[in-house]
């Protein structure tokens, strides 16, 4: 079992459920990369998503396609990323993913990639145009790795998919809640909670729930029917305002009521 | 566990990299476009269509002005431009409007660079009852006004899309978002022969037209298969129509004309197979324009409708194998084209072939006289005048 996966399931057994929060690396300049994952470290999460900006970003709405701008325009690629990520080594622990596209992996080169992964240990990777049929070589690339790779499900995956995909999942499955991209949503699909609870079932690894998750309410709602949830647009429109609180209040739920939290660190 | 095997491949390229929300979407498709493939009723419905709609067959011209003027091989013109709204796209559209309504989908979305698709696909839309809603890069809504008036007059919802260089890449990236948020009603009329698996293979399918009829029509002049096939090449959706009959034909030379912009050299150009690099966008492995941390670049054409930074994945594979000789046209050889093909035959292409006609031109004077060259006239260029008007000036004294 990969690190992903056993930090995860030693959350679960503490009686939590995770929380993964995805940031856009380098918006706001790649020099507050390292804080940024303190700070969430410090507020007790159980992994996070590094995103990588991309010029064709075509899975994310205007938070996360807003956020890869500015870090484009600042000079952000994932060869820095990794760079960065090398050095923020011994003070972050909590296990760190990497989400990019495709292209940027393919241009540094799969192996060159993995290895760049290894040497700054990071614990997972999703790749959202990246769908079963085309994962071969990825997965391939990270055996004997302890990288894992995180596949996504939705709710247009019929069953005989979702337990294929299931299947190849490492770490955790990633089950999207929306039809559309990332994003913030005020209501979700009526069957959403049945759909969530037949993923769990097929699953051999923990699932967590991601794409329009941005209350504190929707994040334990989520949590009741999974293993665990990933707040994406909401954590980086948060961080562009500066409003740490905000962050704080969706990982732990009001000061005092440490619902959700892993407080392994 | 059994992976099931990546499809669509021509050679290594092509593939199906999209959201896992689309693959159930995509798998659909495939299915109804084989049914459709093996229903007779589906071919005459859309050879009706052709023929009494878009007006097929359209002609094989001879340019015998123009190839008096040039002096070489003889040059044959399929016009595409005399089909109904004017170019070759509107084959396609009609297949796939027909396609989605086996499929029960009532609603199309779709992405335009020049306009020429979506007129198409409003086209198509209307002639139907189906909803319409088209995305457009902001930069060629302001290139091509009246096609985002006519798309709005025939009943289609145009969408602005300011984001990145705001062209075709940009229109594409907005359309594929919006079907990922209503994939279930709704089916997505992609205008090149691109994207993920099976819309380069469906859009070649329906664009083979050009290319058998033009076999069929330049036996029946000439007595025998041309020499050189020259097309234009944005996705290359006109190009792999005409050439794809005429792969097997060795004795055929294939010449796909990229946009050169400014010059390759300059780094403002279109021309994906001159220099770009494998890579992934919108759904495929092919040739795309990026830079060395694989982040896509814009291209650069005067011709809004060859606009975009790679080339379709049978492409990159025909040129991968040297099947089909792949070259380009700058900006300025293109308005050299135009106007040639205006003055000697009274026929003004669209900017997008005109890059084809330049390199039959300087292609036919390498020729001997009994020569043949066939080239694509996808498109008419009323749509250009505007542009056009803006480089070379003029207006009456």
């Amino acid at each position: 079992m990969k690190t992903l996966e056993k930090q995860i399931r030693t959350t679960l057994a503490g009686g939590n459920k995770a929380f993964v929060p995805y940031m856009m690396a380098g918006d706001g300049g790649l020099g507050t990369l390292k804080e940024k994952l303190l700070f969430l470290q410090e507020a007790g999460v159980t992994a996070i998503e590094v995103g990588i900006p991309f010029s064709d970003p075509v899975a994310d709405g205007e938070a996360i396609q807003q956020a890869g701008a500015r870090a484009l325009e600042a000079g952000v690629t994932l060869r820095k990323v990794l760079a960065e990520l090398r050095q923020c080594k011994g003070e972050v622990a909590v296990p760190l993913l990497i989400m990019t596209y495709l292209n940027p992996v393919l241009a540094y080169g799969i192996p060159e990639f993995v290895e760049a992964c290894g040497q700054a240990g990071i614990k997972g990777l999703i790749i959202p145009d990246v769908p079963l049929e085309e994962s071969g070589p990825l997965r391939e690339a990270l055996k004997g790795t302890d990288i894992a790779w995180v596949p996504l499900v939705t709710l247009t995956s019929p069953d005989r998919r979702i337990a294929n995909i299931a299947a190849s999942a490492e770490g955790f499955l990633y089950a999207v809640t929306v039809n559309g991209i990332t994003g913030k949503r005020n209501e979700f699909d009526s069957s959403l909670f049945s759909h969530l609870e037949r993923v769990k079932e097929m699953s051999p690894v923990p699932v967590l729930a991601g794409f329009g998750i941005s209350t504190r309410a929707q994040v334990e709602e989520m949590g009741n029917h999974t293993d665990g949830v990933i707040v994406g647009s909401a954590i980086v429109e948060a961080f562009e305002r500066n409003e740490l609180d905000g962050i704080r209040n969706l990982v732990q739920g009001e000061v005092g009521e440490l619902k959700i939290i892993n407080s392994s660190y | 566990m059994a992976v099931e095997l990546s499809k669509g491949r021509y050679g290594k390229f092509g593939g199906q990299y999209v959201p896992e929300t689309l693959m159930t979407a995509l798998h659909e498709l495939e299915e109804a476009y084989r049914e459709a493939k093996a229903d007779p009723a589906f071919e005459e419905e859309l050879d009706y269509y052709l023929r009494d709609f878009v007006g097929r067959e359209n002609p094989l011209y001879f340019a015998e002005r123009l190839t008096e003027k040039v002096g070489g091989a003889k040059i044959f013109l399929k016009r595409e431009d005399l089909n109904h709204t004017g170019a070759h796209k509107i084959n396609n559209s009609l297949g796939q409007a027909l396609l989605a309504m086996r499929m029960g989908k009532k609603k199309i979305v779709a992405e335009t660079g020049a306009g020429q698709h979506g007129v198409a696909t409003a086209t198509a839309c209307a002639l139907f009852g189906l909803e319409c809603i088209v995305f457009m890069g902001k930069e060629d809504i302001r290139r091509q006004e009246l096609n985002v008036f006519r798309m709005e007059l025939l009943g289609a919802k145009v969408v602005s899309v300011d984001k990145g260089s705001g062209t075709l890449k940009d229109a594409v990236n907005e359309a594929l978002r919006y079907w990922v948020a209503h994939v279930e009603d709704t089916h997505y009329i992609i205008g090149s022969a691109l994207g993920p698996h099976p819309f380069p293979e469906i859009v070649r399918d329906f664009q083979r037209v050009i290319g058998v009829e033009t076999r069929r029509q330049i036996v029946g002049k000439e007595g025998r298969l041309p020499d050189a096939v020259v097309a234009c090449i944005g996705g290359g959706s006109n190009a792999i129509g005409m050439f794809h009959p005429f792969v097997e034909d060795e004795g055929v030379a294939l010449y796909g004309v990229e946009a050169a912009g400014s010059g390759i050299s300059t780094g403002f150009h279109a021309a994906a197979i001159a220099d770009g690099k494998e890579g992934v966008l919108h759904g495929a492995y092919m040739y795309v324009l990026q830079d060395e941390d694989g982040f896509i670049q814009e291209a650069h054409s005067i011709s809004a409708g060859l606009d975009y930074p790679a080339v379709g994945p049978e492409h990159s594979h025909l040129h991968h194998i040297g099947r089909v000789t792949y070259t380009s046209v700058t900006d300025a050889g293109a308005l050299e084209g135009l106007q040639l093909l205006s003055k000697t035959e009274g026929i003004i292409p669209a900017l997008e072939s005109a890059h084809a006609v330049q390199y039959a031109v300087e292609l036919a004077k390498t020729m001997e006289k009994e020569q043949i060259i066939v080239v694509c006239l996808s498109g008419r260029g009323d749509k250009d005048m505007q542009t056009v008007r803006d480089v070379l000036g003029g207006g009456a004294e």
